[in-house]
């Protein structure tokens, strides 16, 4: 296997460009703490794309931040905390999850983060790594560098590219730098704990939080055995219902205890404040109560919020497994224990699309073994023409097929 | 302007075609007569007018998918509309194409609250979205000043934004699904209540695409509750760079405004004489902040931004004391574009979007390109994200004025990207701007989004002429350019 390292625009595109005249796949790799989600891929070549890192502007007051695609998420974090600022979409780090060390972990790339649409808990209110995504320059498995949207907030310049970069984990180009919205980031943040809390009577508070008028930014539900596991801060005795508010400090303490007010009225609640509660939204965030299940296959569910608790209960018929809800119930986080042969895929995507099919959303299949993975498709197959639709899209950036092919669907 | 040559072909079979045409969409759904078809000869860029072969105006899907089945088969050209505001000249219509009105898929099918979504036809005004779901004290964020006229699909074509996008963004931000119909007649379903996509991210394509690559069928949207409160402050300042470096204090305090806009002298004056709303005539720039949220917030906010507003040399700051004092505030910036109507026979609106910090710099060139150009300006602008509206002022019937409106047009929207800014902040490229497409991006960076479209609609039937410069052939754009191993780094690092 070969490893090319391109440190520009310039090298990348001939590493590109040779692949291409070789007729030899890439495999694009960044900070590599990604490689166990998607088909596993086993290619002639990888593209290093590590050196094309480093902040190239950025300027606070437009609240705009440009910098090489491989940058990792850290030192992003560490320039925009000094100004009081984040990536909003609170990119995960899943470095737990797939069992990297504290320093393979570190490695995670705004490039890596963007190329998968990783969203945190904050999902909800401020959209996902995708919203926050502006412009970028690549180059697509033509071997020609290009570049898509802008460095400004507010652009409809032709096709929203980097939508599309977004979620496609490199198979359509290689980014070599990326702009992104940054937001400033909230004064205080304050979460209450909702305790005891069955599953069926999680719902109602979380449509109740979602429809008031207090602003929530990350609303999820942990049953007892998700709850216990959580160790950051701590863990939990029960079952808990987490509703988190963020702002200025005068107000955040009246919106509180009006959430409590509003929501508590005969369970038994508690509050956690700042560092406290950002440790636990990370702990959400990278499904840190499913990660000591290291075995077991892991999906991460998208469906109708208002679907959630009854859809975790529909998989449960089937399935053992471990769960909790994001996203005010729209994001199904599940661990199968036992080892079904397909990893749960066939019982996850039954209860998913319901009676019919006709329900929408996606399993994806976050972490399971290299043979399950070759397996199971680990994203949701599409119906016909869409997806024939998506082939089409694929060729139209990489007609030879030579980056990262068949990471996300099997390819011809 | 110059748009696609016509198909001589498809012209002389125009009877033929219509009677095809009719047998699909029966009744009064295909629009014929010359009388009629003028009304649709234009959208909101008046400047450019033309007939379509036929209008037609499906009321349900299969009509949808059997027309564009038609016309694919027979190579007939198709614009869709939904109602006809765009400022971009996305629906002009073409000779040889028919224009596809959405106006009868005018229904909402289903409010979710659990959900807070809404599910509607894409011919839906964006105004209806939030008066169905008022009651229940929810709304859909995106309000783009023509939102009592222009569509959900439209809106969705357009990736329209509004005056509180910067807090909640633009349509692409609340958009959480469509199903659309490609030119061949397949319905492909995106997204849905649900967030994300599973696969490559079509749907946020799809959203600005300017009906270019399928036509939307049924939209699904995320509403919002209402914030509780809502007040806004209404600043003066005898200087733009004042107003501008209060406007960048602001948010590096912290504070993402519910809207933030900005209007200049003229532009004040202008919405003062129109709607008396009480703003101040002797400043430089005037500053309308709105603060959204709880009410302890709100009030704790506009105490910070008073104070910055003061700090940075404002000379007048009123609050609103209730909300009809807020509205008031925003009425003359709401009517801003119709005050301009009145001091001027004509006005051309530009929309590009620059840094923020650049604003004192941008307005003072353009104070110079109006002088060049021999036509006045009047500014407005979204002070919160850089999008920016000039609005120049011309006579439409006076000889060559138009000419040197657009040429006035085009140096601003030259000068925004020098700046670092882009052409078109919400209203589109259309055909207004796809010439000046080259300004921002290069043959490589325009062939990769022209693929795209192939994928799409590989016989370029839809709506072709906007956007893009120059029409490509599909099978051009395809070429495979490989240039066997000659490698110009030959250095380049292996491991
Ligand atoms: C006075 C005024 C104020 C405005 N203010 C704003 C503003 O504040 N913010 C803003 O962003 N815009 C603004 N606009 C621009 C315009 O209103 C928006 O672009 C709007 O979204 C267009 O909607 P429409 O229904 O009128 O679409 P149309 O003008 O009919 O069409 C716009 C584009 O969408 C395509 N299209 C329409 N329907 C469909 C469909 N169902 N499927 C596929 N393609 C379709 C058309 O082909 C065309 O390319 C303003 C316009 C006016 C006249």
């Amino acid at each position: 296997m070969v490893v090319f390292a391109p440190a520009n625009l310039a090298e990348l595109g001939d590493a590109v460009g040779e692949a291409l005249a070789a007729g030899e796949p890439l495999e694009l790799v960044a900070g590599g703490t990604k490689r166990g989600l998607g088909r596993p891929l086993q290619l002639p070549r990888t593209l290093d794309l590590s050196r094309l890192c480093g902040i190239r502007s950025y300027e606070p007051s437009e609240l705009v931040l440009t910098a090489g695609a491989a940058t990792p998420l850290a030192e992003i974090d560490a320039a925009l905390a000094e100004h009081s600022q984040m990536l909003a979409f609170e990119p995960p780090d899943w470095g737990a999850l797939y069992g990297l060390s504290p320093e393979k972990a570190a490695r995670a790339t705004i490039g890596g983060a963007l190329a998968a649409n990783l969203s945190g808990p904050r999902r909800l209110k401020a959209g996902a790594a995708r919203d926050h995504f502006l412009g970028f320059r690549a180059v697509s498995g033509r071997g020609e560098s290009f570049k898509a949207g802008g460095k400004v907030v507010k652009n409809v310049t032709g096709y929203d590219l980097p939508k599309l970069m977004a979620g496609s984990y490199g198979t359509l180009a290689a980014l070599e730098e990326v702009t992104v919205k940054v937001l400033p980031r909230p004064e205080r943040e304050t979460t209450v704990l909702l305790l005891g809390l069955e599953p069926e009577n999680a719902r109602r508070p979380l449509e109740h939080a979602l429809a008031s008028t207090l602003e929530v930014s990350g609303a999820a539900y942990l049953p007892a055995a998700a709850a216990a596991a959580l160790s950051a801060p701590r863990g939990l005795p029960a079952s808990a219902l987490l509703l988190r508010l963020e702002g200025p400090k005068p107000a955040l303490a009246a919106r509180r205890e009006r959430l409590r007010k509003e929501l508590a009225a005969g369970c038994e609640s508690s509050v956690l404040d700042d560092a406290d509660s950002a440790a636990l939204w990370r702990a959400v965030g990278n499904a840190a109560p499913l990660c000591g299940l290291s075995s077991s296959a892991l999906w991460r569910v998208s469906a109708a919020p208002s679907r959630g608790v009854a859809l975790a209960a529909a998989i449960g018929r089937s399935l053992d497994m471990r769960w909790y809800l994001d996203w005010a119930g729209g994001l199904l986080w599940l661990a199968v224990l036992g080892a079904p042969e397909d990893g749960g895929a066939a019982a996850i995507r039954a209860a998913l699309h319901g009676e019919g099919g006709r329900e929408s959303g996606h399993a994806t299949l976050i972490r399971g073994s290299l043979a399950l993975r070759h397996a199971v498709a680990p994203f949701e197959p599409q119906p016909e023409a869409l997806a024939a639709l998506s082939r089409r899209v694929k060729e139209s950036f990489d007609p030879a097929r030579i980056l990262n092919p068949g990471r996300m669907f099997e390819e011809g | 302007m110059r748009m696609p040559a016509p198909d001589a072909a498809v012209l002389q079979r125009r009877s033929e075609i219509l009677r095809a045409l009719q047998k699909i969409v029966p009744g009064e759904g295909v629009i014929v007569s010359e009388a009629e078809r003028r009304a649709y000869e234009s959208d909101g860029l008046s400047a450019y007018r033309g007939l379509p072969l036929a209008v037609v105006l499906p009321s349900n899907l299969e009509q949808v998918r059997a027309v564009l089945r038609y016309c694919r088969e027979v190579g007939v050209k198709v614009v869709p509309r939904g109602a006809g505001t765009s400022l971009s000249g996305g629906a002009l219509p073409l000779s040889d194409g028919i224009l596809l009105g959405m106006s009868k898929f005018n229904r909402i099918l289903e409010i979710d609250l659990a959900n807070r979504c809404v599910v509607a036809e894409p011919g839906v005004t964006n105004l209806a979205i939030t008066a169905a779901v008022e009651a229940k004290g929810f709304y859909y964020a995106p309000d783009p000043s023509s939102q009592i006229a222009c569509t959900i699909g439209g809106n969705v074509a357009e990736n329209s934004g509004g005056v509180h996008c910067l807090k909640y963004g633009v349509t692409t931000n609340n958009l959480l699904g469509i199903e659309m119909v490609l030119m061949d007649g397949e319905v492909v379903r995106l997204g849905g209540k649900h967030l994300d996509a599973g696969g490559y991210d079509l749907l946020g394509v799809m959203t600005g695409s300017e009906g270019l690559l399928g036509i939307v069928t049924e939209v699904t949207v995320r509403i919002l509750p209402k914030p509780e409160t809502a007040r806004a402050l209404l600043i003066g300042f005898p200087e733009i760079a004042a107003a501008g470096a209060a406007v960048a204090a602001i948010i590096a305090e912290g504070i993402v405004p519910g809207g933030m806009e900005m209007m200049d002298r003229p532009a004040t004056k202008a919405a003062e004489d129109f709607v008396h709303a009480g703003y101040p005539l002797d400043v430089e720039a005037l500053l309308i902040v709105e603060l959204d949220g709880v009410a302890a917030e709100v009030d704790h906010l506009l105490g910070v931004v008073e104070t910055i507003a003061r700090e940075k040399g404002a000379t007048t700051i009123k609050k609103s004391r209730d909300d009809a004092e807020r509205l008031l505030f925003w009425s003359g910036r709401k009517a801003a574009f119709p005050a301009v109507g009145r001091i001027s026979p004509d006005y051309y609106c530009m929309d590009g979007t620059i840094p923020r910090g650049r604003l004192a710099q941008v307005l003072t060139r353009i104070g110079e390109l109006s002088k060049r150009h021999g036509l006045a300006v009047v500014n407005v602008f979204h002070a919160g994200d850089g999008n920016l509206h000039p609005l120049i002022l011309y006579d439409a019937n006076k000889e060559g004025e138009i000419e040197r409106a657009e040429a006035f047009g085009a140096d601003i929207l030259r000068l925004c990207v020098e700046v670092g800014g882009v052409l078109t902040g919400e209203h589109g490229v259309g055909v207004e701007k796809r010439d000046l497409m080259g300004a921002m991006f290069d043959d490589n960076d325009l062939a990769h989004q022209e693929r795209l479209k192939c994928a799409f609609d590989p016989d370029g039937l839809l709506n072709p002429g906007k956007m893009f410069p120059e029409l490509h052939r599909c099978a051009e754009l395809g070429r495979l350019h490989v240039h066997a191993g000659k490698l110009p780094h030959p250095d380049l690092p292996r491991f």
